[in-house]
């Protein structure tokens, strides 16, 4: 292990890290802009020069390998210098339009500036002009005047996404990143990404395009509720701008790092997949079907419905009823779904759909089942062991008549594979009780709709494809009158009398945890770190 | 003090570009002696001692290069030679080519044996399209008597050279961007470590060497390194003759070839005849536009590359460009800071920028807008170029403008202050008091 000194303090690091890096492991951040640790080294921005004793030059610490011995230095007056020159190279051709610029408050030449900036403009000449505001795909647009020309966006279009759409063209300062001729943009499926690892503004999300300024967003972590995969995301927030971006609460999502899952990285489909929080169509309110016309209806009064609805049909046999759950709740909500409907002796508790056509899978991070929980719902033992389909099977009893009411969260049968079928067999059923974020045709037609809180509007747990365990944290209140599944299944099982069913995510996580041998036993919400626990189940030691 | 002529003698021989020629005079002796009698490292062992150092402008030890490249290593081993001649002043190695391409040939045949390279490529500036056919000529001549493609002079030896020609990009003479180039990238340099010993031509151990550098290699061979490296007489570290490409305000420009101890004033007054007109010597670039420039003064300077460098400049890449006292050193500089930001790569930040920011402060002065505080930032933007970039171009670019300004700051101030060239006033006051 090659042990080294940067600033007087010893570090020792792996064999092959780089200066940057083991600085990074001191808590010294040595500044820089095409390195990245995910991307080969670049070596070209010359803003993590360092100085090493025995080296007559300054040396760039990202292509730098920490040796043994090796006496570095970060912040020395030759050191500074060279900083302050780069920042003030780079910004000879920069136009400087901060106040235009979307990437304003999370701008590295900002970030640097304040802190090795020269403070006094020695330019007098003018600047270069290239092309700004071209598209150049889907969610991605670039302003070749505020590029610096790290390559961050050419190596990642090379080495992650393998499709080689981006390249620097011409020369001297002349250079330009730009599409390859003959692509007319972005093909990629991760595309959002080059957003991120922009260190300027020049490739910036036309999604988040003047939406709002950085510095009204507050962030929550998060996992993308988008496939099985559990990409962990940081949700940006904005409440206290109400009127940004045309009344979104959330304007963006970005991913947060974990090796483990998905790097630094996400696809676009997780990213821009999320709008549906703040959709119009979101159900506001619980709502009732009195003769096929709407009526609204009170929480208090909602609940007293469903309860007498439930009871009735328990009444005449607790056979009669069937349970569509969902992989897009969160352990939490399953477990306590579980524990209340066994408690009312209903054993159809399902919570497989299958879509209409299978989705899209590739070998980076997209998984071809678009439900973050699956895994979860598995691991309870959830389902009716009728294969891909728990709708088919719940279908098929109703159609017997074996089932008339269904209590369905949050899936819409009309997209499954199943939708013809449904929507012949629902409107004939007794009675019918949906649970959901968004209207859609299967909420349309139920009796009783009550509203439920979005992933960045709870807190929870969700089970990755390969059984990670994933914490996520609330971001803003639950949409108009809408309520977590926690706090509607804690309304319910005060509404029939049963044994109440906690609110609190991870309360309900430690009995869980207790309760379900699949679940790593005695780890409780607070233990899941970023990264996940591993469960015992995976790990074969059940 | 006269011309010792090795590889010009043959420069005035008819057709001694021609192999016929070329073996009449000796050539393609010394490759029969070494795959006869030497053993690579010998080889490598003689070319150490002849002193033989890198002709293309950074003086790195011959012989020791070739050390550099891994005995055990799996890979095929390449030799590349580098005819990207670009530098501003220099056309040494066109005069080589098209003269004595054969005794380039042998070179690399030489070398390629010394470092068990199997196949040699020719990396030619796109310009030279004559050379290029020379070149091709040659190999063909020498491909038809079995001197090149398998077993040759009926030894088990292959040797296969190519010819790649440039697209035009002066970076693509810096020797990983002409190994990128070569491999059909786009010609960046890369970053170093690795060296193209150990990681060259296609991910292989690779030795770059200059035409010059490898013309020379037969003859140390056939005659002996000692008689090479005593050529130069009291030059500890460098041996043999070079060529110099001597241009600008001199009676004879033109090539002219010398041992290592023969003094600037020399080459410009004895071999070059001295300045046009007879008029003042003012300045002299001793080895090509990116070597910091010698006032009139300081031309008694032996041009090894050791003394070179104790006086402030370089050796180079020989290329000599003298100026005489009617010389505008302002636009002298602005021309050459024009082509260095032209030639700029683009990748590295310094370089990239700092060019292009110098070519337009020069041209706001040449409007005559310059400004007071022009001279000092014109100095501070070179100096901070200087030593942070990828390859040497930015130094390259930086070392001239550093030279010109201090040494001749009076002119510098005179442009930015009166927006035109001191030389005309002068001239307008002589014309008047006359």
């Amino acid at each position: 292990m090659p042990t080294l000194k940067i600033d007087g303090k010893e570090v020792w690091v792996e064999p092959g890290t780089n200066v940057l890096e083991a600085a990074k492991k001191l808590g010294i951040e040595i500044p820089h802009y095409c390195y990245h640790p995910a991307l080969k080294v670049a070596g070209s921005c010359r803003m993590c020069l360092v100085e090493i004793e025995g080296m007559p030059k300054l040396q760039i610490s990202c292509h730098t390998k920490a040796a043994d011995g090796m006496v570095v230095w970060t912040n020395t007056e030759k050191v500074r210098k060279a900083r302050q020159a780069v920042l003030e190279f780079l910004l000879v051709d920069h136009p400087l339009d901060c106040p235009v610029c979307d990437q304003a408050g999370e701008c590295y030449l900002q970030i640097y500036y304040m802190e090795h900036g020269l403070y006094k403009s020695r330019l007098r000449e003018n600047k270069i002009k290239k092309e700004k505001a071209k598209p150049i795909g889907k969610h991605i647009i670039l302003d070749q005047e505020r590029c610096i020309l790290c390559s961050r966006c050419v190596r990642f279009t090379r080495e992650v996404t393998k499709t080689f759409e981006l390249g620097i063209f011409n020369r001297g300062n002349r250079s330009v990143v730009d599409l390859y001729p003959g692509i007319s943009e972005l093909q990629n499926r991760y595309q959002g990404n080059l957003a991120d690892i922009c260190p300027v503004g020049a490739l910036t999300d036309r999604n988040f395009r003047f939406q709002t300024r950085v510095w009204y967003l507050q962030q929550a972590k998060s996992i993308c509720p988008g496939c099985s995969r559990g990409c962990n995301i940081e949700v940006d927030y904005n409440i206290s701008r109400e009127y940004k971006a045309g009344g979104r609460r959330i304007p963006r999502i970005r991913p947060r790092h974990n090796p483990k899952v998905n790097g630094y990285w996400m696809c676009d489909d997780g990213r821009y997949g999320y709008k549906y929080v703040d959709a119009l169509d979101r159900i506001l309110l619980p709502r009732r079907l009195d003769e096929g016309e709407p009526v609204e209806l009170s929480w208090p009064a909602a609940y007293t419905m469903a309860a007498d609805l439930l009871s009735e049909a328990t009444k005449e046999g607790a056979d009669k009823v069937g349970v569509l759950l969902s992989a897009k709740m969160t352990n939490e909500e399953l477990f306590a779904a579980r524990k209340l409907f066994s408690s009312l002796g209903v054993s159809r508790i399902g919570f497989r759909v299958e879509p209409k056509e299978p989705g899209y899978e590739d070998d980076l991070l997209i998984k071809a089942d678009k439900n973050p929980n699956t895994k979860g719902a598995e691991l309870l033992e959830l389902g009716l062991g009728a294969g891909k389909s728990d709708v088919s099977a719940l279908l098929d009893a109703a159609e017997a008549g074996e089932v008339d009411t269904v209590v369905i969260f949050n899936e819409d049968l009309s997209k499954s594979s199943e939708a013809e079928r449904a929507e012949a067999v629902l409107p004939k059923l007794g009675r019918v009780i949906y649970v959901g974020t968004n209207w859609n045709a299967t909420a349309a037609k139920a009796d009783l709709v009550l509203p439920m809180a979005t992933f960045v509007e709870q807190e929870g747990t969700f089970t990755n494809f390969e059984g990670r365990v994933q914490r996520f944290w609330k971001a803003v209140e639950p949409l108009g009158e809408s309520r977590t599944g926690l706090s509607i299944l804690a309304g319910l099982a005060t509404a029939l009398g049963l044994e109440p069913v906690s609110e609190n995510a991870e309360e309900v996580f430690a009995e869980l945890a207790e309760q379900v041998p699949a679940f790593f036993r005695g780890s409780a919400t607070r233990n899941l770190v970023s990264t996940g626990n591993w469960l015992r189940a995976r790990l074969g030691r059940r | 003090m006269p011309q010792v002529k090795v590889l010009t003698e043959f420069f005035d021989v008819p057709d001694s570009h021609k192999i016929d020629v070329w073996e009449k005079h000796g050539g393609y002796q010394a490759i029969r002696k070494v795959l006869k009698s030497m053993t690579p490292d010998e080889v490598i062992e003689e070319v150490k001692r002849s002193k033989l150092r890198g002709l293309g402008g950074a003086g790195f030890p011959t012989g020791v290069k070739w050390g550099f490249v891994p005995k055990d290593s799996e890979k095929p081993k390449y030799l590349v030679v580098n005819a990207d001649e670009g530098e501003p002043g220099t056309f040494k190695d066109r005069h080589v080519i098209m003269n004595i391409p054969h005794s380039l040939l042998e070179g690399m045949m030489i070398a390629s044996y010394a470092i068990g390279a199997h196949v040699a490529y020719i990396y030619i500036r796109g310009e030279y399209v004559h050379p290029a056919r020379r070149l091709e000529e040659a190999i063909a001549e020498a491909k038809a008597k079995g001197y090149l493609g398998k077993g040759i002079f009926g030894t088990d030896y292959d040797l296969e050279v190519y010819i790649h020609r440039g697209a035009g990009a002066y970076i693509c003479g810096e020797e990983t961007a002409l190994l990128n180039s070569l491999e059909g990238k786009k010609g960046w340099p890369r970053l170093k470590p690795p060296f193209p010993a150990t990681v060259g031509a296609f991910q292989s151990p690779t030795v770059v060497n200059n035409v010059e550098t490898l013309s020379y290699v037969p003859h140390i061979i056939a005659r002996g390194a000692d008689w090479f490296a005593s050529l130069s007489e009291g030059t500890e570290r460098c041996g043999g003759t070079r060529i110099f490409s001597v241009s600008g305000h001199v009676k004879r420009p033109g090539v002219y070839e010398a041992p290592l101890h023969t003094t600037l004033r020399e080459i410009v007054y004895d071999f070059a005849g001295g300045i046009r007109g007879d008029k003042k010597l003012k300045a002299v670039i001793p080895g090509g536009s990116s070597c910091p420039v010698l006032k009139a003064d300081e031309i008694d300077v032996r041009m090894c590359f050791d003394d070179l460098a104790k006086a402030g400049t370089m050796a180079g890449s020989g290329g000599v460009i003298v100026m005489d006292e009617d010389t505008c050193m302002f636009d002298t500089l602005r021309n050459i800071i024009h082509f260095y930001a032209h030639e700029s790569c683009g990748q590295c930040t310094p370089c990239r920028q700092g060019t292009g920011w110098l070519v337009r402060i020069f041209d706001r002065i040449a409007e005559g807008r310059g400004m007071p505080g022009d001279v000092d930032n014109i100095l501070e933007i070179a100096q901070n170029i200087m030593g942070r970039t990828i390859c040497p171009l930015g130094d390259a670019a930086a070392m001239p403008v550093i030279s010109f300004v201090t040494k001749f700051r009076e002119e510098f101030e005179y442009h930015v202050r009166e927006g035109r060239c001191d030389l005309e006033d002068r001239k307008q006051r002589v014309a008047m008091a006359s």
